[in-house]
């Protein structure tokens, strides 16, 4: 394995890593603040690539289509926040299971019956396009590059928003107390109704910057949905920060075990074993990861939660 | 009719609705088909139950382990073997075995973390079982035969699938219902209700959960391979997270913590998805509304309408 190769997959399993945060810091926050199990984060992420394709190429630039989509991914969050979650805040978690299963169920079909179930090609916009060398011998898209940068801008935002303003405090209060929040006077609906739009609009744009570089198709939120369980429980639920390590640690261990776990086990078994065995242990690595972690912190890496 | 007799009532009239099945229907195969299938999906429901409405564990890896019992009668069949009790005694094993270590990592966490957790490890599962190139990968896993019995064809006709499967299925529900009503049970119960209550009391909780979680494993890895002796074939979908949610949308809509619910609710779930299907290939845009709407109204579905009190 080259040095070279070993920078291309580490870029790679940040890009992951920041897509994973993304999607896990509305996840996270929804379970922390809410007490929610929302299976329907994933779908949020597939309407956001599905929006960008359409409104991209709607108008006809890159640009307004996102603005689009960003719009649209906050007004879905919203609707279905109001139409169906919010009467089921401090239920059974069983019955948020069975609500948010049958969105995910009736949101993949309606996109499968609207686009059909080809994927959807979307272009990377005419600026971005093209390589930049980062090093002699190294040429990384700079699609990519600009998708990393702006999910670390991002998170940036993300993390002055919830430790530095009023908002952020409450939210961060409703985290860890809901009830002692309302309580004080804090108008926990909307509070809720804001984390979950916004948490949605995060899912959407992540969705959204992926459409270009992933294949657009129906079910494609539903594994990166439980890759980002995943984050959220090595994270610590309801902890952004820990959301953000997390994810960066699920997105290069993913990202590096599938690229060099078939050379390593080369060096404990003879090659046709290891070919066999490599992509099987690569798969599994982040479970493992994640069961590591529970084994040493039970409440994940940055518990959020007082109780 | 007092409560007592129409709860063993019910069961009756289910076990008796299945036996009667052909007979009716003058065994006709595409029906006795779709009873097998009920039934195969219906013992793995029962499993299901056990932890999720006893328990009051949302388990979401139950495919996975519905998974490994079908893999185990894929795997050893293609190694030519074709004894039908080794085959499923290897699923049954298969199930238990894999539902030990994931449930002892799991039932560390509780809530929402315990939902994840085995969703995360079902899907750890189903990635273990499409890298499995040796046994066909993404693409599955056609079984060469099915299984024999003492120079028998248990399996060979949907006839004789069908009393078999219906035999095996008494046989898990009237376990389960001396394990509901075992010290072990009333223990496991109470612990869903009360989790403090009965720390307090001395019973070790989690060891009772895990043990309960075991049986289930089993009891689906059972399911599992008499799924694949059924369809005579396995693949990787069979562990699909989805399936999971179908089990636990089986056991809810039945009425959870009652065995016969996860029946009912096995039932209900593939009749409407044959019903709907006939009217439009996209039948989830109507299935998965009327999840929400369950799921609004409030659970116990189908045992409500049909005047039995859940718990």
């Amino acid at each position: 394995m080259s040095t070279t190769l070993l920078l291309i997959q580490t870029l790679n399993g940040l890009q992951l890593g920041v897509l994973l945060f993304l999607i896990a810091a509305g996840l996270t926050l929804v379970f922390g603040v809410m007490d929610f199990i929302n299976l329907a984060h994933g779908v949020q992420y597939m309407l956001g690539a599905y929006f960008l394709a359409a409104f991209a190429a709607a108008t006809g630039s890159f640009a307004l289509g996102l603005a689009l989509t960003l719009a649209a991914a906050l007004l879905c969050g919203v609707v279905l926040e109001r139409l169906v979650l919010r009467h089921l805040y401090g239920r059974d978690h069983l019955d948020q299971v069975l609500a948010t299963f049958g969105i995910i169920l009736f949101l993949n079909e309606a996109v499968r019956a609207l686009w059909g179930s080809a994927p959807l090609h979307v272009d990377i916009p005419e600026a971005l396009s093209g390589a930049v060398r980062l090093m002699p011998g190294l040429l990384y898209p700079l699609y990519r590059l600009v998708l990393i940068g702006a999910g670390l801008g991002v998170a940036l935002l993300l993390y002055v928003l919830v430790t530095h303003t009023r908002i952020g405090m409450r939210v961060r209060a409703g985290a860890s107390d809901a009830a002692m929040v309302s309580a004080l006077g804090v108008n926990v609906g909307r509070l809720f109704t804001l984390v979950f739009g916004f948490g949605a609009m995060l899912a959407g744009f992540a969705g959204a910057l992926a459409a270009p570089i992933l294949s657009v198709e129906p079910g494609m939120g539903d594994n990166i949905l439980i890759l980002a369980f995943v984050v959220v429980v090595i994270g610590g639920i309801g902890s952004v920060r820990g959301a953000f390590v997390a994810a960066l640690l699920v997105g290069l261990v993913d990202t590096l075990g599938r690229s060099f776990s078939t050379s390593l086990m080369r060096l404990v078994m003879d090659s046709s074993a290891a070919a066999q065995a490599g992509p099987a242990l690569a798969s599994m690595l982040v479970y493992v990861l994640m069961a590591l972690v529970l084994a040493v912190r039970p409440r994940g890496l940055f518990p959020a939660s007082a109780g | 009719m007092s409560i007592s007799a129409r709860r063993s009532l019910l069961p009756l009239l289910l076990g008796a609705g299945f036996a009667l099945v052909p007979v009716v229907t003058g065994g006709d195969v595409y029906t006795v088909n779709l009873a097998i299938r009920i039934m195969c999906l219906a013992i793995a429901a029962i499993g299901l139950d056990l932890i999720l409405g006893y328990g009051r564990l949302v388990s979401f890896g139950h495919a996975a382990f519905f998974g490994a019992g079908a893999y185990a009668v894929g795997i050893l069949s293609t190694h030519g073997f074709t004894s039908a009790p080794l085959l499923i005694g290897a699923a049954i094993l298969a199930g238990a075995a894999l539902a030990l270590p994931i449930g002892a990592v799991s039932l560390r966490t509780r809530g929402v973390y315990f939902i994840m957790i085995t969703l995360a490890f079902g899907q750890m599962l189903f990635f273990t079982a499409t890298s499995l190139s040796a046994y066909g990968g993404d693409d599955g896993l056609s079984l060469p035969a099915r299984a024999t019995f003492l120079g028998t064809d248990p399996f060979g006709s949907p006839l004789s699938f069908h009393y078999v499967v219906l035999a095996l299925l008494a046989l898990v529900y009237l376990g389960g219902r001396a394990i509901v009503a075992s010290r072990f049970g009333r223990v496991l119960r109470a612990g869903g209700e009360d989790e403090r209550r009965v720390i307090a009391a001395g019973f070790p909780i989690t060891a009772y959960r895990l043990v309960a979680f075991v049986i289930a494993g089993g009891i689906a890895g059972l399911a599992g391979g008499l799924y694949a002796e059924f369809t005579e074939f396995v693949s990787p979908a069979y562990l699909s997270w989805q399936r999971s949610g179908e089990f636990i949308v089986m056991v809810v809509l039945g009425g959870t913590g009652s065995l016969h619910g996860a029946v009912l609710g096995a039932a209900g779930v593939v009749l409407l998805e044959e019903w709907l299907a006939e009217f439009t290939e996209h039948w989830r845009l109507i299935f998965g509304p009327l999840l929400v709407l369950a799921a609004l109204a409030g659970r116990d579905g189908l045992a409500r309408l049909l005047g039995r009190g859940t718990r």
